[in-house]
């Protein structure tokens, strides 16, 4: 049950044939210098070309060297094309050996195949520990951008290869990656009248996937810390639907408070020392804040109707929720202190599930209307209102750290009345709108939540 | 399970039928249960969850988007409200339940509001609140498993369930 080691334990910057970069420059990316690689993509633009570039295997001096230098190409390769940013070159296509290339890159024999970008390196198992070299090099001005060396666990690699993948991304796009995370989420199984739903953990890309709670009570809604080790999520241990905490290292789990009634939607606070969350007593639910270190409540709705979802902003001044008070579910946005209530939301149909992005610039939500439903992204304000992905059913996004990317869940129509067909899956899109693509997980599966990076 | 038990729970569906209930969900009474106190000799024990499913009723149904009870739901509170009155040893969870068709954290608090309605009902038709205590599934427990409207008229129910 103990996290993996999250700390990389010796990074060293690599001065290549270039010198392009010192080393005080290499111990955390950081966005490029305007015209540094050319490569600055506006964020926000609806789609951009995906850059051209090579992943030659990492070369490596022994059969275990080399093993592990295609598992770590293979993890960043898949990463990279996976954020439809990135088109990794034709492999076939390469003309210089990976062996050849880690040594000295024959930039022309990169550019020909039309890879603008060439990623090169290095692994080196040492014990139970392995050294991995990687370099990133911009083919046209043949300059190296980035070159750094990882020493960690060797059973550390797949964290390796998404740290790298940051910094690749990071390099390349000049905004933070998103793959060095993890995706904790309710794993569903069972006929949907006796569901067993447990909490999962796994990685951004699906890998190392396991189950934090052994199914003998329902679990639902679960959100990391900003700390990434803990996650306050729903439980019906008891049959008493509450907020408890769960803590990543320990793998223990406690209540968050003997409030009155029943406790949802739960989300942390940005500096992490309280949780937002609803409490459903009489007729209405409305929204409070819980502080960690006293476990205090403090009531911060009480407009009548329900009052779900609420999330932060980053700066933690506001707080958007969930409400029917005006009839039907919509969107509104409150001070941190419940004051200067407003709706934001004013289309067609119901919205729902709204969440702050970590940029600040957004808020995703859930819409409902005309027997669909819908994924998108409005500004606080409001305005400019655009949905990303419709179907069947489909609901509660989650942002990726660098505010890029939304993870939510899609369940399909059942055909007949044994619910036969019925499926729920994880999805990730581009808030720009494409590139939607399903993660793979083991069993059925809902209410994705994203985790802060994991070693920035 | 035995053929006697079954034609208990056929005639309850006729029951209800004649009492011109919404009979969409009223014959799968017994799903919720998972079929406590079920006795092998095919009688129904008083006081049951089976003598309520058979003899009472034990859910109403609610409009969409709606959590207060409808008149024509309100009867099967007041039978419920008699029979817990006959049965005084009985306690009761009251479960709120909503339809697939809404987001999860809404339909959590919709189906509290609707097992707080239907409480609220038995609470005024005489039974004391002590006995009673509420939860919400929201749409994660449905009664029927289909994607129609039949299935989630079935499933925006509120459901007695003998403690």
């Amino acid at each position: 049950m103990n996290q993996p080691n999250l700390l990389l334990s010796r990074r060293v910057a690599l001065l290549g044939g270039a010198g392009l970069l010192g080393a005080s420059s290499l111990a955390r990316a950081q966005a490029p210098a305007a015209g540094a690689s050319g490569q600055v993509i506006d964020i926000n633009r609806a789609r951009t070309d995906p850059i051209p570039i090579a992943l030659p295997d990492f070369a490596g001096g022994s059969p275990q060297a080399q093993q592990l230098g295609r598992n770590i190409t293979q993890v960043i390769t898949n990463n990279l094309r996976n954020s439809g940013l990135f088109r990794p070159v034709e492999r076939a296509a390469y003309i210089q050996t990976p062996e050849a290339a880690a040594g000295a890159p024959r930039f022309q024999d990169w550019r020909v195949i039309g890879a603008q970008a060439l990623v090169t390196g290095r692994a080196e198992p040492q014990g139970d520990r392995a050294r991995i070299e990687f370099r990133l090099w911009e083919v046209n001005s043949e300059q190296q951008l980035q070159g750094t060396a990882y020493t960690a666990a060797a059973n550390n690699w797949r964290q390796i290869a998404h740290v790298i993948s940051d910094v690749i991304y990071e390099r390349m796009l000049g905004e933070k990656g998103y793959f060095d995370t993890r995706i904790v989420y309710i794993a569903e199984t069972g006929p949907r009248d006796r569901r067993v739903r447990r909490l999962a953990i796994m990685d951004q890309d699906g890998e190392n996937n396991r189950f934090l709670t052994d199914g003998s009570f329902q679990a639902l809604t679960p959100r990391f810390h900003p700390n990434a080790r803990q996650i306050a999520f729903m439980s019906y241990n008891n049959n008493q639907p509450r907020v408890y905490l769960f803590d990543l290292n320990s793998g223990r789990q406690e209540v968050l408070g003997n409030f009155q009634g029943m406790t949802l939607s739960p989300r942390f606070s940005p500096d992490g020392r309280s949780v937002v969350l609803s409490s459903a007593r009489g007729g209405d639910a409305n929204i409070y804040v819980v502080d960690l270190a006293s476990r205090r409540e403090r009531q911060l709705t009480s407009g009548g109707g329900l009052d779900v979802s609420p999330c932060y902003s980053p700066d933690g001044s506001q707080i958007v929720f969930n409400s029917d008070r005006g009839g039907d579910q919509q969107i509104y946005v409150m001070d941190a202190n419940g004051g200067g209530v407003r709706r934001i939301s004013f289309g067609n149909g119901r919205y729902a599930t709204p969440v702050w992005s970590p940029r600040g610039d957004l808020i995703a939500f859930t819409r409902m209307g005309g027997g669909r439903f819908g994924i998108g992204v409005m500004r606080p304000d409001g305005s400019g209102e655009r949905i990303l992905s419709e179907g069947w059913s489909m609901e509660g996004p989650s942002f990726a750290p660098n505010g890029r990317v939304l993870t939510f869940y899609r369940e399909s129509q059942a055909r007949d009345s044994r619910g036969s067909g019925y499926s729920a899956r994880l999805s990730m899109i581009d808030i720009a709108g494409f590139n939607e693509r399903q993660l793979l997980t083991p069993t059925d599966a809902t209410d994705p939540n994203w985790s802060p990076l994991l070693s920035s | 399970m035995n053929t006697k038990l079954l034609g208990a729970l056929a005639a309850a569906a006729l029951l209800t039928a004649c009492a011109s209930e919404d009979t969409s969900g009223a014959a799968t009474g017994a799903g919720a249960t998972g079929g406590t106190g079920m006795m092998g000799a095919g009688s129904v024990r008083p006081g049951s969850q089976e003598d309520l499913v058979a003899n009472v009723g034990d859910r109403v149904f609610f409009a969409l988007d709606s959590s207060s009870v409808g008149g024509d739901q309100r009867p099967t509170l007041e039978r419920q409200a008699a029979w817990l009155a006959q049965y005084p040893q009985v306690q009761a969870t009251v479960e709120g339940h909503a339809d697939e068709r809404g987001t999860r954290e809404y339909n959590l608090a919709l189906g509290q509001r609707r097992a707080n309605a239907a409480r609220d009902v038995l609470v005024a038709s005489g039974v004391s609140s002590a006995r009673l205590s509420t939860i919400s599934y929201g749409k994660d427990r449905p009664a029927a498993l289909g994607s129609s409207e039949d299935a989630w008229a079935q499933n925006r129910r509120a459901v007695t369930v003998v403690r």
